[in-house]
């Protein structure tokens, strides 16, 4: 069994082979330990000069790592918890972001910044969120965020690649999950269509005659799945899933195909509802087209609880979707 | 090409370089009352002699990031005064096609940004990637002493000595923080500061260009001798508001600092008619650069995005 883990593992190992410039910074990342999700594993023992183990200091990180990329490495930071990204957000909104624009396209900033975002693993208020919703919409920094059914490892590969600063978002429940097989297990009533190559969308199908259209990406992709199947199964509603890679700069065509069919949007994410991904995507949807349905579905504004049963309550649930789906189409 | 690079052991040389940041800053100020200059700006007249000074000792190739206050750094990097005029005026001949202005600029090896602290890890990364590409440059990084207040130059501090960088800080405290006094603003030593991190400092409390430069040259040798990082703390005064007209000095303390003028210190070792030749060369290299640099056009925004 091949883990998303095990892909985005190999990419850095394949990508530490290949090119001599890639570098990895971040916070205990050296073996035995092999960082906090593993996710490092193996690759301060075979390119120990270019593993470099940091002090706590997520700033630095991502501004040595930024100094680095414009002069001409291709380095890759780790933040520990996705949470820490507030600690970083100086770097990636004033700097890396902005040198290529701001210096007139005289630089390029190949910076990628992986972190694991996510909750469901009751690790509380501070270890738990999804914070890059607060990354979309700022002008050169690409999100990304990997999940079971495109390749992890080319999706990192693709951003270890990119000229421009990547936050490559992994949810940490995300990392054991099994990578998943087109017309396999519960894919088998879904025609699955890859649009794009680099940063790719995923569209779900298995009728003519779906209902509404539910869009996702990373961890919540296991969530839509889950809901699209109870739909069918329970109440005989057809949904179709576009499934995106790329969160940021906002790329909505692989959208707008299935909203023509079913005239119903249903997004779905991790972070908290207000001013969220699906917020965007939901005007920049109707924008487009007249007359759409929309709802999303989101964790609650709240900090999220340790408890399992506060967090279970504040977190999307697969029932919250199924709900929201059929209100969505009543 | 290099535009009247510092030279050590030149006395004129190193006075024609702060008299083109001094005239070079004099007209820019002067500008925003023709609304040729728009915005603002963070004039360097008064600390002439520390860019000269340390600029007459490093490698033309040298990786510099350097802070609001840059255009002093930029021009005894040897930036060519018309392409910063045209950057200030927002011309597309300008350093940065007009995109970046006053505080974000790019040339060559030289660049700066608008955000205290957040550049020194920056810079260290600089460092590291020309240490492993064994290029024999080294980094240099504009900090002041408002910038003591930023957690990100302490977590660069340590990185930096952990990984024994090639990179020097240069410290120039001008004793104010936009309004606010050092003394408001900053406790405990300075020099300590640097000290706490195992980085040898050198600290010098002078306007005369000649002891910044002896001083900047060796912390620079420390630097290129793959030591580590080191880090230059130099005591200075601006005489200029901290941007445009944000002054609360009392009248008493801008005279009192006059004293301290690096061009006459410096000027002082020059004979009269040098210093005479010297402004009218600049005058002509000034009043060119701006003209010029009125006359391009602005940008448009290309339509493709």
């Amino acid at each position: 069994m091949v883990t998303v883990l095990d892909r985005l593992n190999y990419a850095l190992h394949h990508a530490m082979e290949t090119d001599d410039r890639v570098y990895i910074l971040g916070e205990d990342i050296l073996d035995p330990y092999g960082g906090a999700f593993k996710v490092t594993r193996g690759l301060s023992t075979k390119f120990p000069a270019r593993v470099l183990t940091t002090p706590i200091s997520e700033a630095a990180i991502v501004g040595v790592a930024n100094g680095m990329a414009l002069r001409g490495l291709h380095p890759v930071a780790e933040i520990m918890f996705g949470d820490f990204v507030t600690l970083i957000a100086d770097q990636l909104v004033n700097h890396a972001s902005k040198f290529r624009w701001m210096y007139n396209d005289q630089v390029c900033v190949p910076l990628v910044v992986r972190t694991p975002m996510g909750g469901r693993r009751g690790y509380g208020p501070t270890h738990s969120q999804s914070l890059e919703k607060m990354f979309l919409g700022v002008p050169g920094l690409k999100v990304v965020a990997p999940n079971a059914l495109g390749d992890p490892a080319e999706l990192l590969a693709a951003a270890i690649a990119d000229d421009d600063p990547v936050l490559f978002v992994e949810h940490k429940v995300l990392y054991t999950r099994p990578l998943l097989e087109p017309g396999k297990g519960d894919l088998i009533d879904f025609q699955v269509e890859q649009i794009g190559d680099a940063y790719p969308a995923f569209t779900l199908r298995s009728t003519d005659s779906a209902r509404l259209t539910i869009a996702c990406y990373g961890y919540n992709f296991e969530l839509a799945r889950a809901a699209a199947l109870d739909l069918l199964m329970e109440h005989e509603i057809f949904a179709e899933i576009i499934l995106f890679s790329q969160l940021s700069p906002f790329d909505l065509e692989p959208l707008f195909p299935s909203l023509a069919r079913t005239r119903k949007l249903l997004t779905v994410e991790e972070g908290t509802l207000s001013l969220g991904w699906g917020a965007e995507v939901a005007v920049r949807a109707v924008e487009r087209m007249d007359g759409l349905r929309v709802r999303r579905v989101a964790a609650l504004d709240l900090p999220i609880a340790n408890a399992k049963s506060l967090e279970d309550a504040i977190l999307p649930s697969v029932q919250d979707i199924v709900n929201t789906a059929l209100f969505l189409i009543s | 090409m290099r535009y009247n690079v510092p030279v050590m052991d030149d006395n004129l040389a190193l006075y024609k370089t702060m008299l083109l940041i001094r005239r070079f800053e004099e007209r820019l100020l002067s500008e925003f009352s023709t609304g040729k200059v728009v915005g603002t700006t963070h004039a360097y007249i008064g600390q002439e002699a520390d860019a000269a000074g340390i600029f007459s000792v490093t490698e033309p190739d040298d990786v510099v990031f350097s802070n609001h206050r840059c255009h002093g750094h930029f021009l005894a990097y040897g930036g060519e005064p018309y392409r910063l005029a045209a950057e200030l005026m927002g011309k597309t001949t300008g350093l940065v096609g007009g995109r970046g202005g006053s505080q974000h600029i790019h040339w060559r090896n030289f660049y700066s940004n608008g955000i205290q602290g957040g550049i020194a890890p920056v810079a260290v990364g600089m460092a590291l990637a020309e240490k492993v590409h064994a290029t024999g440059k080294i980094a240099l990084v504009f900090i002041g002493d408002g910038t003591l207040g930023e957690g990100a130059l302490y977590e660069s501090l340590n990185i930096a000595a952990l990984w024994k960088l090639p990179i020097l800080f240069v410290l120039e405290d001008n004793h104010y923080a936009q309004t606010t006094p050092v003394e408001k603003g900053v406790t405990g030593s300075i020099s300590g500061r640097f000290a706490a991190f195992g980085i040898p400092f050198w600290e010098r409390d002078t306007t005369d260009v000649l002891d910044i430069q002896s001083a900047a040259d060796e912390t620079v040798r420390s630097v290129r001798s793959g030591a580590g990082p080191a880090s230059l703390i130099l005591h200075t005064y601006r005489f200029s508001a901290h941007s445009k007209g944000d002054d609360p000095r009392s009248p008493e303390e801008l005279a009192y600092i006059r004293q301290f003028d690096p061009l006459t210190v410096h000027g002082a070792r020059l004979t009269a008619e040098e210093c005479t030749k010297a402004e009218s060369e600049i005058a002509v290299v000034i009043n060119d650069a701006y003209i010029r640099a009125d006359a391009d056009p602005f940008p448009v925004l290309s339509a493709e995005r």
